[in-house]
């Protein structure tokens, strides 16, 4: 068990008011809040060791490198890859997707084929429509049942000698759904297919082992996890790393540079053109030795137990519509009360103090799939408590009476 | 009544309500009661740009006055259209045109909305004047 009133206390913003009611924060699947110690990693890093990296022979340059490099290695020990050389930090996942789709995108040719999933954020899609437009590739695309869970025997049909790459979200933001990436990686490796994994929404809530996955490419950012805005995660394995060309051109990257030709850096450096976000890194590299000193197991069976109550007490209400009914669900909750727009609904739940995403969350896919516009959607992080489940079930349970449900 | 005999109306209907929710719920009601759209004009070209919800709105002049209708498919924003209808309709293109809808202001709709509810309430406002301006270029 969490000791939920002792982790409150590191999240000033938990105390704050909202309309004079007590913040019930349940967007996490949007952002999650920043413990004390993140914020204040930013604040020492600027006050003690600001000083730009791998460049300066002084004292404050030195400290700020190895802060950042000791910071690639916590995320590679958090996600168990092999080496540092690995782990490229970007903007977030949708940097990293754009970064995966461009570079390993100049390895492909039109006709080769792409396959996604229908349950991506946009995030996993945009990249490759772009690319689609670039190279003409083919996009494909495995769908997802009414309880919306992929429909994995469909991957086989779409499997061709031209795919080129499977992109999945490990879990999806808008239904929940943990999707069987181990499964899909090993069906699509015994094809010589390479897998990139949307782990956004999976690694705040499960234990991320790259390794025992096997994925060739794995994504997800740091504000999710309780770092900042701004720092995510690339994790490529070596070999396709130094296979595809760079992304982006600029310092840091190149080993020598002539106006006749450029040679580029060793891997990660490679991949992180220009000053890195070394302020961010070490920032997230403390939300992760946070989140390690809690135990990710701990974690998620807090969230799984709040998912599971809120389920249940949702259910009660009655003219409920649930979206996204997986058998493996992460904690996040997609529904609909009646025929209450969830616009309105997440007004009222609003005005309570109570903070729930509402619309298509970046899925419009998911929701052409049930033929809706959007949902209002509830989400776990490890700040969150029972008696906030209960307060959000007392504030639906009012809006439906308000809209006459 | 006149226009602003009619915000007056709705001003006092909101003074009671000291509660954001229980004047939500006043919003709520208005639009479940209102009598919406005639269902042909729910048509691409009726909508409202720069509502995050969807609100249809259409107006036609008779005997010199215009006559507003309009939609949405959420309850909030189809309480705000039916309020800006009940006030403006029936009057002359020019008392629209003159008109300053300060009933908004008054029961604190516009610092309670969040901004994007709020602009989608100033295009609804924006449109409405727009027919009127139509409408009297037309009679003159």
């Amino acid at each position: 068990m969490l000791n939920t009133t002792q982790i409150r206390q590191d999240f000033p913003i938990l105390s704050e008011k909202v309309y004079g009611k007590p913040l019930v924060y349940l967007d996490n699947a949007a952002t999650t809040q920043k413990p004390r110690c993140v914020v204040e990693k930013i604040v020492d890093g600027y006050y003690r060791r600001n000083a730009n990296i791998h460049r300066g022979v002084h004292f404050l340059s030195q400290e700020a490198t190895e802060a950042h490099e000791q910071a690639r290695e916590t995320v590679r020990t958090f996600i168990n890859a092999c080496s540092s050389n690995e782990i490229v930090f970007t903007r977030g996942t949708t940097e990293a997707i754009n970064l995966v789709a461009s570079s390993f995108g100049e390895l492909c040719n039109a006709g080769d084929e792409v396959i996604l999933t229908q349950m991506e954020h946009h995030s996993n899609i945009v990249p490759w429509q772009l690319l689609r437009s670039r190279r003409g590739i083919v996009l494909k695309v495995i769908p997802f049942d009414e309880k919306g869970e992929l429909k994995l025997d469909e991957l086989d049909k779409l499997i061709s000698p031209k795919t080129k790459l499977i992109a999945c979200t490990q879990v999806s933001n808008a239904l929940g759904t943990i999707n069987p990436v181990k499964q899909i990686i090993a069906k699509a490796h015994a094809q010589n297919i390479p897998v990139l994994i949307d782990g956004a929404q999976s690694v705040p809530h499960m234990k991320i082992d790259v390794q025992d996955l096997d994925a060739d490419f794995f994504v997800f950012s740091g504000h999710k996890i309780y770092a900042p805005t701004g720092i995510g995660v690339l994790y490529g394995k070596e070999t396709w790393l130094d296979k595809i060309p760079p992304y982006q051109g600029g310092g840091e990257m190149i080993e020598k540079v002539t106006f006749e030709k450029t040679t580029f850096n060793v891997l990660p450096f490679k991949f992180e053109a220009g000053t890195p976000d070394f302020i961010g890194s070490t920032a997230l590299a403390e939300a992760l030795n946070y989140v390690q000193k809690i135990g990710i197991e701990k974690i998620a069976a807090h969230e799984q137990e709040l998912l599971q109550y809120a389920t249940e007490q949702l259910k009660s209400i009655g003219n409920i519509r649930f979206v996204g009914q997986a058998a493996q669900k992460s904690g996040v909750i997609s529904f609909l009360v009646g025929d209450i727009h969830p616009y309105d609904l997440g007004s009222i739940l609003d005005k309570l103090g109570i903070a729930v995403r509402t619309g298509h969350h970046c899925a419009q896919p998911v929701m052409d799939a049930f033929g809706i516009e959007g949902t209002v959607r509830a989400s776990f992080a490890l700040y969150n408590t029972k008696e906030e489940v209960d307060i959000f079930i007392a504030g639906v349970e009012r809006a439906k009476k308000m809209f006459r449900q | 009544m006149t226009i602003n005999e009619k915000q007056d109306e709705i001003i006092a209907e909101f003074e009671f309500l000291d509660d954001w929710l229980d004047k939500y719920q006043q919003i709520i009601d208005k639009g479940m009661s209102s009598k919406g759209i005639d269902p042909k004009y729910k048509t691409p070209e009726h909508l409202i740009e720069g509502c995050q919800s969807k609100v249809w709105m259409v107006a036609e002049l008779k005997e010199g006055k215009v006559y507003y209708q309009a939609e949405s498919n959420t309850d909030i924003a189809g309480g705000i259209a039916a309020m800006l209808v009940e006030v403006l309709s029936g009057h002359t293109p020019d008392e629209i045109l003159n008109s300053e809808l300060y009933f908004i202001d008054k029961i604190g709709l516009k610092e309670h909305l969040s901004p994007t509810r709020s602009n989608g309430m100033l295009a609804m406002m924006k449109q409405m004047k727009l027919y009127a301006l139509a409408f009297k270029t037309q009679v003159e």
